[in-house]
């Protein structure tokens, strides 16, 4: 096995669950681009309306960016747990050969709600269309018949892990991604029924998403670095342990009832205004925690760690996590600034910085992880041959996602400004905010800088097949203890 | 191991955090009781369906301190009075519609989706749509044929057309009218809803 020399990339150096893994990336990555890519495409007809008027119109390109984003996502995390739960485990996958069948049906899936979303498009407001074509819900427009392939896919995912960790070891790390598991597989549920009532619709359908992005999400990435910090810095076990409790009890203690935030004007009592309020203000203090916890450890090792394209983005993902889920968020959370910032370019500038900083650096990080051990525990430290391409695309990914943000949040304000505070959120007042100058200014450089964003995504994905292709030094052992312990 | 303080204790935060999710947990789900009974279809934040065949004014609360939903006098929605079940039915066809043509990802409703077109929570009594006797029909015609009505105030951003029937378009009407009705707590503040008959 150990013929293959370095630097080599072969699947046969890893296990099952790391093969699939491997799969899962390949795909998330192809997402990725059909994320940016549509995203191009929606900002152009902000400044180009007539752009693909009833053939690709916006509705159309909005739900594919963002779809393609949240399922890339889900791909990255799965990737990232099938990724390491050998080797937390101790022991081999119980059901590889229904985790591969269930990624092939899940592929298939997405790759057929894709192309009905790109080539149906709509259907009559009738029950069949959101069984079929699209469920016309933001975030989860999937058809029914997907949502239930989608859980028939999840639930093989959980099994194969609750059962693996069972038949080996079970480790702290592990006991809070699968109780995490459970709750993010179970809410999904909570979004797959129809009523006619908006206010109910909207009720449950924020028990999805914010309880997935705003409490289950987070925590899963809480477990991905704990175990990312003792790969990349050999950081102790019963550190980073510890500290994934305090962060579970800081992010459920804020993000669970944090969900009022979302419940201030949807026709739900106005209790919410002041648990929502409360609660949704704390919710940065978990991600602070975050940031102490990366920047603290990796200062205790002084930065010395074995794949320093993995650790940029991990330190990468405690920053942005902070200042795009905590700061943005928190911007516009309290009901007395929300009532004019809801439903305005704040939440996409929240969201831009937020998706990117807390989800999408941590996946690229672990990919990383992931093709330095495909390629025989290579070198990925100072002084590589293409250094400068992990080094191009980490920068002008960041730049570019950081310039979306800030164009979105000066549009952002001029619209809650002009449309909420002065007009009234009236269709005229709509119009008045969208067609200011300095509204407009802000869609331009939003298109600017997420060309540049697309400019770092295509580095990137040139690094992620090239890197370290010709090196043959063998990464150092940073502490034994580690793996052990 | 044993000689860290308390508060550096691994074991200590592992039961932290599962009493600390446990107890929010339960305190939601109490909360999801209480808001779901409020927010059920006929209560009296979200009436009910048949709520279409009355004026929805949207006027200031002083005591509550900002604007609400005031259900007015009989004013049937197309000239027809339909029972609780039949405008639930076309209610029920209009969200439907809503879905379909997955209006969401370039309007808002309730403030929820995308910012491309204008929020729908109140569009029933946008000043947008003219005065009480023509707004129902130009809200149909405009659906079936939002592309030779466009109204994009010099932005060039026309609604695509959709295939949007007859039927589903006075369907959706009736869903803009029952969605008005509903008690935002104040959202959009300072709307200028259109000047109706019995208003002051």
């Amino acid at each position: 096995m150990n013929s293959i020399a370095i630097g080599t990339f072969s699947m046969t150096r890893l296990s099952g669950g790391q093969q699939l893994a491997i799969k899962y990336f390949a795909v998330a990555m192809v997402l990725f681009v059909a994320q940016c890519l549509f995203g191009l495409f929606a900002g152009l007809q902000y400044v180009m309306p007539e752009f693909g008027y009833n053939w690709l119109d916006f509705s159309v390109n909005r739900m594919v960016h963002i779809n393609a984003m949240v399922v890339w996502m889900l791909y990255g995390f799965i990737g990232s747990v099938y990724w390491l739960v050998e080797e937390e485990a101790g022991t081999e996958l119980v059901g590889l050969k229904l985790a591969n069948l269930a990624f092939w049906v899940l592929t298939l899936a997405v790759t057929l709600v894709v192309l009905v979303y790109l080539f149906v498009q709509t259907g009559a407001g009738e029950i069949e269309t959101i069984w079929f074509i699209n469920e016309g819900r933001e975030y989860i427009e999937a058809p029914r018949w997907a949502d239930i392939g989608i859980v028939a896919c999840v639930l093989v995912f959980f099994y194969n892990i609750a059962a693996t960790f069972n038949k080996g070891s079970w480790s702290g790390i592990s006991g809070v991604l699968v109780l995490d598991l459970v709750a993010l597989a179970g809410l999904y549920l909570a979004g797959m029924f129809y009523t006619a009532n908006i206010s109910m619709d909207q009720y449950w359908w924020w028990w999805v998403i914010h309880l997935w992005v705003e409490a289950t999400w987070e925590v899963l990435v809480g477990c991905i670095m704990a175990w990312g910090l003792m790969k990349t810095l050999g950081a102790r076990r019963v550190v980073v342990t510890t500290w994934l409790y305090i962060e579970v009890a800081l992010m459920f203690g804020s993000g669970i009832l944090g969900l009022g935030h979302h419940y201030f004007w949807i026709g739900t009592p106005e209790y919410w205004l002041t648990i929502g309020g409360f609660f949704s203000a704390l919710e940065p203090i978990p991600l602070v925690a975050m940031v102490v916890h990366a920047v603290y450890d990796s200062g205790v090792h002084k930065f010395r760690n074995a794949n320093h394209p993995a650790l940029a983005w991990l330190i990468a993902h405690a920053f942005g996590n902070f200042f795009g889920a905590g700061v943005w968020g928190f911007m516009h959370t309290l009901p007395q600034i929300n009532l004019y910032t809801h439903g305005t370019q704040w939440t996409s500038s929240h969201g831009h910085l937020a998706f990117f900083g807390a989800y999408a650096t941590i996946i690229i990080a672990v990919i990383y992880l992931a093709i330095q051990k495909a390629r025989g525990d290579v070198h990925m430290g100072a002084g590589l041959a293409t250094g400068w391409r992990w080094k191009w695309s980490f920068t002008l990914l960041n730049v570019g996602v950081v310039g979306m943000t800030m164009a979105l949040l000066i549009s952002g304000y001029e619209q809650s400004f002009v449309e909420r505070a002065l007009e009234g959120s009236s269709w005229s007042g709509y119009f008045a905010a969208q067609s200011t100058h300095w509204y407009m200014q802000g869609m331009y450089w939003r298109e600017v800088w997420g060309v540049v964003t697309i400019v770092g995504l295509i580095i990137l994905l040139w690094d992620l097949v090239t890197i370290c292709a010709d090196e043959k030094r063998a990464s150092p052992v940073l502490n034994k203890a580690t793996a052990t312990a | 191991m044993s000689d860290l303080p308390r508060w550096a204790q691994e074991d200590v935060w592992r039961k932290v955090a599962i009493w600390v999710t446990a107890g929010m947990f339960v305190v939601l789900i109490i909360l999801t009781f209480d808001s779901v009974a409020v927010i059920t279809a006929g209560s009296e934040r979200v009436p009910a369906y048949s709520v279409i065949n009355q004026r929805i004014y949207y006027r200031m609360d002083r005591e509550r301190g900002f604007q609400a939903p005031v259900i007015g006098e009989e004013a049937p929605l197309f000239g027809t009075v339909l029972t609780e079940e039949e405008a639930a039915k076309m209610v029920s066809h209009g969200k439907l519609t809503v879905q379909a043509k997955n209006c969401i990802n370039c309007h808002t409703l309730l403030g929820n989706g995308a910012y491309y077109a204008p929020d729908l929570t109140k569009s029933w009594l946008d000043p947008a749509w003219g005065n009480e006797a023509v707004r129902e029909s130009m809200m149909v015609k405009f659906l079936m044929d939002p592309e030779s009505n466009a109204r994009g105030y010099g932005t060039n951003r026309k609604m695509p057309n959709l295939d949007i029937t007859e039927e589903e378009a006075r369907a959706v009407v009736a869903f803009l009218k029952w969605m008005s009705s509903i008690d935002t707590t104040g959202f959009p503040a300072g709307f200028p809803a259109i000047a109706q008959e019995g208003d002051r």
